[in-house]
């Protein structure tokens, strides 16, 4: 079966006290290839071991997953990853952090240099290959951890909160530069965010997780990604539904939150 | 005491001079001059440079100044050298006195010299002369030439006009005269605040030992021998360290089975100071390279395993996700994130493991050895040769802070992105 397929998966942490976290509770999904879904969701909702099992770094204590019919059974190339911060590589210049993955696979740097370069370009740093990652604002060090995600060329592309650390017309720009590769290079692309504006203006798909135990809550499909390619994204902003969508998850979302505060005042 | 206030005394001095030159000079219009907040911010204080010259100046002018040195242009008084005299007063048994003088030529140290000349008198109480050197004491015989000295009743009883019994001392022109039990005067010239020889060489002195031992060497081995010797071990026992203690390091911070085997011993034998494995490193190994090596390889080994498990703890967990979702093999990942990663905190054990066995080395050589940078010092030491003591202490900090510097060289050169993730 094409795309990514995620069925009935369960995660469940047993503590060492003798309890235990439903981090996950039965997560069904079908994501078709070249498909952008943002997840959104309060704290504690999973989003995150949701990703890690997609990626392959947990396995599911229930349920499984599948890519392109081949079961996930650990981390691999045809998943890739671009983190927070923190995952490039310092003693390495941004060609060779680019080139990575298609260095392990055996490529020489010659063979992959093709590549890396029109990566670079893609992503605005041509003129900075030869810097060390640590002399990069933040912005460009996540441009570089893009570009070396799309080097492997893989299926799907996994992004834990990727522009949760940089400030906001940065985020806006880097926002902008997502929906551009996601439309250039056709990936399915799963993105985990905390913004709400960010999940409506990236997801094609979004999905709304809710937490104890981590499960589905609400899906939407819409429109905005698609407008937002090459145009405007504070354009899309005005777009009619887009700010009824952003107040009707925002109450969602604060509903879900006032829930744990109110059951963590009543377990007090 | 003395030393420490003049020292204090320089450094305020040096403090307010450079204070008030500087206000004349144009100030600096740099970032941290700007900074109204410079108490409790640390990265707005840097060395003045002014304060480090005067610093070492300020220690070579103390070190020459109590010691006569030639280098330097003041000097604390020195021991009186030359000649000088008292008079004393002799009471025969039959209760009458008589005055005499005392010529007394006080000479260096290791010089021969006349007694200087006396003058006949009358009386039966004689002038008398006598010889001594700087920085010690010596009996004066006066009664010896006396008339009737030697008998019994017959005693000195003023130095000076001062009256003198055994125990009291009297201060004369240029020194004190006591008298011991027996009766006998004991003169000792004025010895000034500078510090003899034997306790505190002049740095041109220690200056041209060490151009005498670079030349013609020391216990049959070239000064560049015993220190090269030194630099030998130290380099051995490190290298051997590092070639065990790096993997094993590793080995624990990626496997279970290895940080649970290891974890007892390196937790245990960290704590153990290398001095004290001196002792038992002789029993087993003698005094020869193979235990010196062997100390300096323990001194190394466990300073080199902590910091090579620590930067494999270090590396942040996301660069791991990250290749292998960049399809690393578990080889690629060691090669190419864990080793690279973990490099900083080698390094900074690399330096630490170096100090360490730089001291070691030295105090193993103390113990026993018959070449080495701390052979040399003990051995001048038991034949009062200060001078060899003090220029081998300065040379062992100055190998040692080159160590340090070198090493800290190689580490922006080979680590620079360390303290930048």
């Amino acid at each position: 079966m094409e795309g990514l397929l995620i069925d009935d998966v369960s995660m469940r942490f047993e503590l060492p006290n003798g309890s235990h976290v439903q981090a996950l509770q039965n997560v069904s999904l079908n994501i078709a290839n070249g498909e952008l879904m943002s997840v959104l969701g309060p704290s504690g909702c999973g989003k995150t071991t949701f990703l890690n099992i997609v990626a392959g770094f947990l396995a599911p204590t229930a349920g499984n997953v599948e890519l392109n019919g081949s079961a996930v059974s650990g981390p691999g190339s045809e998943r890739g990853m671009v983190f927070q911060q923190g995952a490039l590589f310092e003693w390495m210049n941004v060609r060779d952090n680019v080139a990575f993955g298609p260095n392990m696979k055996g490529m020489s740097k010659s063979e992959s240099s093709g590549v890396v370069d029109h990566l670079l370009e893609t992503v605005g740093l041509q003129d900075f290959k030869d810097k060390a990652v640590y002399e990069l604002s933040g912005g460009m060090q996540q441009r570089v951890a893009l570009a070396r995600c799309l080097a492997n060329d893989p299926d799907v592309i996994l992004m834990d909160e990727p522009l949760g650390a940089l400030d906001a017309l940065t985020r806006e720009k880097m926002q902008g530069l997502v929906l551009k590769l996601w439309k250039e290079t056709g990936k399915t692309i799963i993105l985990i965010t905390h913004s709400v504006e960010e999940a409506l203006l990236l997801g094609e798909r979004l999905l709304v997780m809710a937490p104890r135990p981590g499960r589905i809550h609400k899906e939407y499909r819409l429109p905005f990604a698609d407008m937002g390619v090459g145009a405007d994204l504070r354009e899309v902003k005005k777009k009619e539904g887009y700010a009824e969508t952003r107040e009707e998850i925002l109450t969602m979302i604060w509903d879900m939150e006032e829930e744990i505060m109110g059951r963590a005042e009543a377990a007090q | 005491m003395i030393i420490a206030l003049i020292y204090a005394a320089i450094f305020v001095v040096a403090f307010i001079a450079v204070r008030i030159v500087s206000k004349f000079m144009t100030a600096r219009r740099d970032f941290t001059s700007l900074k109204t907040v410079t108490f409790g911010d640390e990265s707005a204080v840097s060395p003045d440079r002014a304060a480090t010259v005067f610093s070492v100046l300020g220690i070579f002018l103390i070190w020459g100044a109590f010691t006569g040195s030639s280098l330097t242009p003041i000097h604390v008084p020195g021991p009186f050298i030359g000649d000088t005299s008292f008079s004393y007063t002799a009471r025969n048994p039959d209760g009458q006195t008589d005055d005499a003088s005392v010529a007394i030529r006080v000479h260096v140290v290791g010089e021969e010299v006349e007694p200087p000349e006396i003058g006949d008198d009358s009386g039966f109480a004689k002038n008398d002369a006598a010889t001594i050197a700087a920085w010690r004491s010596g009996l004066v015989r006066v009664r010896r030439n006396d008339e009737g000295g030697r008998e019994d009743g017959y005693e000195v009883v003023r130095v000076n006009g001062q009256s003198i019994e055994p125990g009291k001392i009297v201060e004369v022109d240029n020194g004190t005269v006591s008298m011991t039990a027996k009766g006998t005067l004991s003169f000792e010239p004025e010895k000034g605040w500078q510090m003899e020889k034997i306790w505190l060489p002049a740095p041109e002195d220690v200056w041209s030992r060490l151009v005498e031992i670079a030349s013609d060497g020391y216990r049959n081995f070239t000064l560049v021998e015993h220190l090269g010797w030194s630099l030998i071990r130290v380099i051995a026992g490190f290298a051997l360290g590092s070639l065990v203690g790096i993997p094993l390091g590793y080995a624990m911070g990626l496997s279970n089975w290895f940080r649970g085997w290891f974890d007892p011993i390196v937790e245990f034998m960290r704590p153990v100071p290398p001095l004290a494995l001196i002792p038992l490193v002789i029993i087993w190994f003698g005094i020869d390279e193979t235990g010196k090596i062997t100390l300096l390889f323990l001194a190394a080994l466990w300073i080199m395993t902590i910091a090579a498990r620590a930067g494999v703890s270090g590396v942040n967990i996301t660069k791991i996700h990250a290749a292998y979702s960049l399809g690393a093999s578990k080889w690629q990942i060691m090669r190419h994130v864990i080793v690279p990663n973990s490099l900083p905190e080698i390094f900074t054990g690399a330096r630490v493991a170096m100090g360490v066995c730089w001291g070691t080395v030295v105090a193993a050589e103390l113990v026993a050895a018959e070449k080495g940078a701390g052979q040399m010092i003990v051995a001048a030491s038991k034949f009062q040769l200060t001078d060899i003591v003090i220029m081998g202490i300065i040379l062992i900090g100055i190998i040692g802070y080159g160590i340090d510097i070198l090493m800290r060289r190689a580490e922006r050169f080979l680590v620079p992105w360390k303290g930048r993730s």
